[in-house]
């Protein structure tokens, strides 16, 4: 039984920023399929009751003083970009809105 | 004739160089040799730039710690930032990349006096157990270059193995230290989490990550993990435990221990592997350990779990890799609308979507691009409760399971992987197939328990076989315990592969 | 015709007053120079990890006690994911279903009564980068300094229903946010934003209409404006008897008008998860109950004492309530010198006007109490004109000095020496004598005009009630004496 839709796969693709063909969008729905059938057998452990792990240590309150340290120089930050202009990274133009 | 001094171990290297019997240089200057000729085949590394290493050890000489690593080269794997080095972790995204930045484990060497090699070969952002999936070529296994090395620390596994690293550094998320050690005859362990820092750790999977030693024997990974572990104040998640003495522990006894023996899902276990684990059984019982049944109910889950917890993470961590900051941007935009699903394509055609949409369609590869789309699935709205909820909720039982287990033993032993080193090529088809490699590893990443791979025996073929040891959190010290009085009855961790042998007289 | 009931609803964010940023050391001074102020964690570089400012986590506590909020007892932190070039990892660290806090409010006095709008959460997050754009270039350009500043998002129930009240809310919020020394509330830094949302529906009716958004509200005026526009377009649009879509909208200043915002072509799907670099974080019941303690006076409070204790208009009361400066100069004023009255016309009047006049923030005043009570005090014994007193204020505001030290060494003291007047008097009397006539034939005006020729002549040094006095006497005497 299939549940991963081609049409999902675009979706996801969307949210994940990568570009996947149409003409491929079949053959990686198959194989996430694949996986998705597989992991999908966690879903009959009874878990009602159990609460989620998202840390296994016990730790809690970490935190910092609030002390300014010297930042990067301009220049070393903005020189490991691709494409920068000045001190500013550059980027293809933001046609989209938000 | 003497033995040379990259075929030493770690703790020989140092009492040679600290009784001056050694001069770090021509050790260096052996292990440079060593890789320059053994490493086009194995590819353990993706590069070794000799001169920057020499300079290194120069730079060290003079001025640097007389640490407990003085003048020892360690090579690490190329998901741990080094300043000024190019660290990609195996993946195009991010080829020409250079931190500015140590890795904290990174720091702890240079502070021990080590010689760092960094770009130690691994599976692109540490996603795969074969080390076919790094952008730079597979590694192969020294034992056998027609196989892999395991993964997705194989480079620092092999490395190791073939006597081109005295010892390294790999990471785990879900056995990437443990499954190599195994596949290539080696000592690897991966540490409880919190126990070594993740600052500077090309981040997987955060909640699963662990940096930690690949040697060639116990008391190596004793010695290297006692540089490496503690609290990091630039890692939330770095537990404020005391480092206990690892190298003193090795020599306590064990008898009396107990040994706990876990009923386990033996579908794809090779017999062979079986009867090792069952030999070394016998062998722990000889030195005076007492075997235990316990019960791991869930780890049959294991897989299921970890590919929704490791892959939701991974999906986040990776969505960085963008081409704005740093790292690899594509300029070869389509012609044509942009495809990728939904997009306007009057928009897509220029501007910032094509750059995103193509940067990463052809900055990573398809392993990464398959567990970000299935990360990115198992987030997504309406199925967040079916399958990451589900995940952390049976994360809480296999955690549960460990406890309790651990709670009537000391320590448990189980096969690190189902089955001796693989074919190169013979699972990249089948993903499933390859998670499944991982089967016995990942329940340890999930419970955030430390584990370890050691030697135990060599397959018809000639292939290593390794055992695993998990322990309670924070208790690397009965690992390593363990570990050395099993090494120390059998001879498995000795044995090397005709490879490296073919350099060195041993 | 339907009577349509507007719902308002508004999200602030604040930026806390740290040193350095929420989960780096990097500083968080505004202003400074482009990508000067990052580092590789910030910057989202590989391998890097958040730790949180402990400062920011204090300051998000006192704020949410202040608003009288339900504190966590556990927070966490989540990821937001979406990609955009001033996200540096692709995902903003926030807060999702356990915030630092829930279930508060706040009163605003709006109209007669006194509305009390609820506070839905209150939760920490870091800010994004901020982009650049050039309408004659095919790039964007990023600056990354503001890229994880802290932020506080505070987020109301839809309980809101005029303009007004928005902007009462935002007025109230701010001074309380100053009171706590929490943030600087600068809204052309960007320390304080707010996105407003609005929904019409028939009077009466439960259900909610179709929410708008809008963004790019730059003033509390702006808020206000865009919420009568928006709600009036609404209105239309409903009248018209078509559905509002639920969007997105920017307000456009200029125009006064709100404008769609490019749709996005799939509804947003943030993938929430919790922050697995981060741990959670236990508030203890008293650490909370030591943060109420703690609190200052905040302006409800303040006004309430401040009509109560020297019976000020609510009026009066409610601007040095607002204004920490304000309220903190009258009261140290009135400590040294009890007459309320004449001290807050002071400051209500010469000095908020002489601060609007420069369009000055009174949150940046500075001016010593002792000054003003010198001031007082010198009008009071008479040395000094009003006049004078008034342009000795503001000179005092510009120089930074007391008025005491002003006046010495300088004639500026007022002529009350009848002889020195009379003298005064019989020069400008000679000099206008159309002006006596004038007088003298029965129009008043022309007393006034040699008053203040008289005035003009001592630069202002004169009584002009002594003045006045004398013009009458001499002016209602025979000619001739007048030589």
């Amino acid at each position: 039984m299939s549940v991963v839709t081609p049409a999902e796969v675009r979706a996801v693709a969307w949210l994940a920023r990568i570009d996947v063909p149409e003409d491929r969008l079949p053959q990686v729905a198959a194989q996430l399929d694949d996986i998705l059938a597989y992991v999908r057998k966690l879903q009959a452990i009874p878990t009602q009751s159990v609460e989620p792990t998202s840390h296994v240590l016990p730790l809690s309150n970490v935190t910092r003083a609030d002390q300014p340290v010297p930042p990067l120089p301009a220049e070393q930050a903005v020189r490991l970009a691709p494409d920068q202009r000045g001190h500013l990274v550059r980027v293809p133009k933001v046609v989209d809105v938000g | 004739m003497p033995v040379a001094p990259a075929a030493l171990t770690l703790h020989e290297l140092r009492e040679q160089i600290a009784a001056g019997a050694l001069d770090p240089r021509a050790l260096l200057r052996d292990l440079l040799e060593r890789i320059s000729r053994l490493n086009p085949s194995l590819r353990a590394y993706i590069a070794v730039d000799p001169e920057r290493v020499l300079a290194q050890l120069e730079a060290r000489l003079q001025h640097g710690p007389r640490g407990p690593l003085f003048g020892i080269p360690i090579t690490v794997k190329d998901n741990l930032c080094v300043s000024g080095e190019e660290t990609a972790c195996g993946s195009q995204i991010l080829s020409g990349f250079r931190p500015p930045y140590h890795a904290t484990v990174v720091e702890r060497l240079l502070q021990a006096g080590a010689v760092v090699i960094p770009r130690a070969n691994m599976d692109e952002f540490a996603f795969g157990s074969s080390t076919e999936t790094s952008a730079f070529g597979p590694t192969r296994n020294p034992w056998d270059p027609a196989r892999v090395p395991g993964g997705s620390s194989g480079g620092s596994a092999a490395a190791v193995a073939a006597d081109v690293a005295i010892a390294a550094l790999g990471t785990d998320t879900g056995g990437s230290i443990r499954q190599p050690a195994s596949f290539c005859g080696v000592v690897g362990l991966k540490p409880t989490y919190g126990r070594v820092s993740r600052y500077g750790l090309i981040a997987f999977a955060s909640s699963l990550d662990q940096a930690g030693p690949l040697t060639k024997d116990v008391t190596d990974c004793a010695l290297l993990l006692s540089v490496i572990a503690g609290q990091d104040a630039r890692d939330s998640t770095s537990a404020p435990m005391p480092v206990p003495d690892y190298l003193a522990a090795l020599s306590e006894p064990v008898k009396g221990l107990r040994v706990g023996v876990p009923a386990l899902p033996s579908d794809g276990l090779d017999p062979q592997v079986a009867a090792a684990l069952e030999e070394a059984q016998r062998v722990l019982e000889r030195l005076g350990m007492r075997p235990v049944p316990v019960e791991l109910p869930h780890i049959r889950h294991a897989v299921e779990t970890y590919y929704i917890i490791a892959t939701a993470e991974a999906s986040s961590n990776l969505a960085r890799y963008d081409g704005v900051r740093y790292g690899w941007r594509a300029t070869a935009l389509p012609a044509g609308p942009a495809r990728g699903g939904g997009i306007d394509a009057s928009s897509a055609q220029r501007g910032l979507l094509p750059m995103y949409l193509q940067t990463r369609a052809q900055g990573f590869g398809a392993e990464a691009v398959r567990r970000i789309l299935l990360g990115t699935y198992v987030l997504s709205r309406g199925y967040y409760d079916a399958y990451y909820l589900q995940g952390m909720k049976v994360r809480t039982l296999m955690k549960r399971d460990f406890d309790a287990a651990l709670a009537q033993c000391d320590a448990l032993l189980l096969p690190t992987a189902p089955t001796p080193a693989f074919r190169l090529g013979e699972k990249l088809a089948d993903p499933l197939q390859m998670y499944l490699s991982d089967i016995y590893t990942i329940s340890a990443n999930l419970a955030g328990v430390p584990a370890m791979s050691v030697p135990c025996g060599l397959s018809r073929e000639g292939l290593p076989i390794g055992l695993q040891l998990i322990g309670a959190p924070f208790q690397e010290a009965m690992l390593l315990r363990v570990a050395r009085a099993y090494e120390q009855a059998t001879d498995w961790h000795r044995r090397r592969p005709a490879l490296a042998a073919a350099g060195t007289a041993r | 015709m339907t009577a349509y009931e507007p719902v308002i609803g508004l999200e602030v964010h604040v930026q806390l007053a740290t040193a350095s940023k929420l989960f780096c050391g990097c500083p968080t001074t505004f202003g400074a120079a482009p990508n000067s102020q990052t580092c590789p964690v910030c910057l989202g570089l590989p391998g890097t990890l958040p730790v949180l400012n402990q400062r920011a986590f204090e300051l998000g506590i006192r704020t949410a006690v202040a608003l009288e909020c339900r504190v966590a007892e556990v927070m966490k932190f989540d990821r937001k994911q979406y990609f955009y070039p001033d996200l540096p990892k692709g995902y903003q660290i926030s807060q999702y279903d356990r915030p630092l806090a829930h279930d508060g409010h706040l009163d605003v006095a709006g109209g007669e009564a006194v509305k009390r709008i609820r506070i839905r959460r209150a939760h920490l997050e870091e800010d994004a980068g901020k982009l650049l754009h050039d309408p004659n270039e095919p790039f964007s350009y990023v600056d990354f300094n503001r890229a994880g500043i802290p932020l506080l998002e505070i987020v109301t129930e839809p309980d809101l229903r005029l303009p007004e009240d928005a902007y009462a809310y935002l007025v109230e919020l701010k001074a309380i946010l100053r009171a706590l020394g929490v943030s600087n509330c600068n809204m052309e830094e960007g320390s304080l934003r707010c996105d407003a949302n609005v929904s019409l529906r028939p009077s009466g009716a439960a259900e909610l209409g179709a929410k708008v958004e809008i963004k790019n509200l730059n003033s509390f005026k702006a808020v206000k404006d865009a919420l009568a526009f928006e709600m009036d377009r609404q209105r239309r649009v409903l009248e018209r008897g078509e559905a509002v879509a639920q969007e997105t909208r920017l307000w456009n200043a200029r125009a006064q008008t709100t404008e769609p915002m490019r749709s996005k072509e799939e509804a947003s799907d943030y993938r929430y998860f919790p922050e697995p670099d981060l741990v959670p974080f236990h508030i203890e019941a008293a650490a909370v109950e030591r943060a109420r303690r703690e609190l200052p006076e905040l302006p409800a409070r303040h006004r309430q004492r401040l009509v109560e204790a020297y019976g000020l208009s609510a009026y009066d009361a409610g601007v040095l309530a607002q204004f920490r400066p304000l309220g903190a100069l009258f009261e140290q004023t009135v400590a040294h010198y009890p007459k309320p009255k004449p001290v807050v016309n002071w400051i209500m009047g010469d000095l908020l006007g002489y601060l609007n006049g420069r369009s000055q923030d009174p949150e940046t005043l500075v001016f010593q109490p002792a000054w003003l009570v010198h001031l007082l005090e010198a009008i009071e014994r008479g040395e000094i004109s009003g006049k004078t007193a008034k342009a000795l204020f503001v000179e005092a505001l510009e120089r930074q000095r007391d008025p005491q030290e002003l006046m010495q060494g300088r004639d500026v003291r007022q002529i009350v020496d009848a002889g020195e007047l009379e003298r005064l008097v019989d020069v400008v009397v000679s000099e206008h004598q159309k002006s006596v006539a004038d007088y003298q034939k029965g129009k008043a005006n022309a007393l006034m005009f040699l008053v203040g020729k008289c005035m003009e002549r001592s630069q202002g040094k004169a009584n002009p009630q002594q003045l006045k006095s004398i013009l009458q006497r001499k002016l209602a005497e025979p000619r001739e004496a007048v030589s």
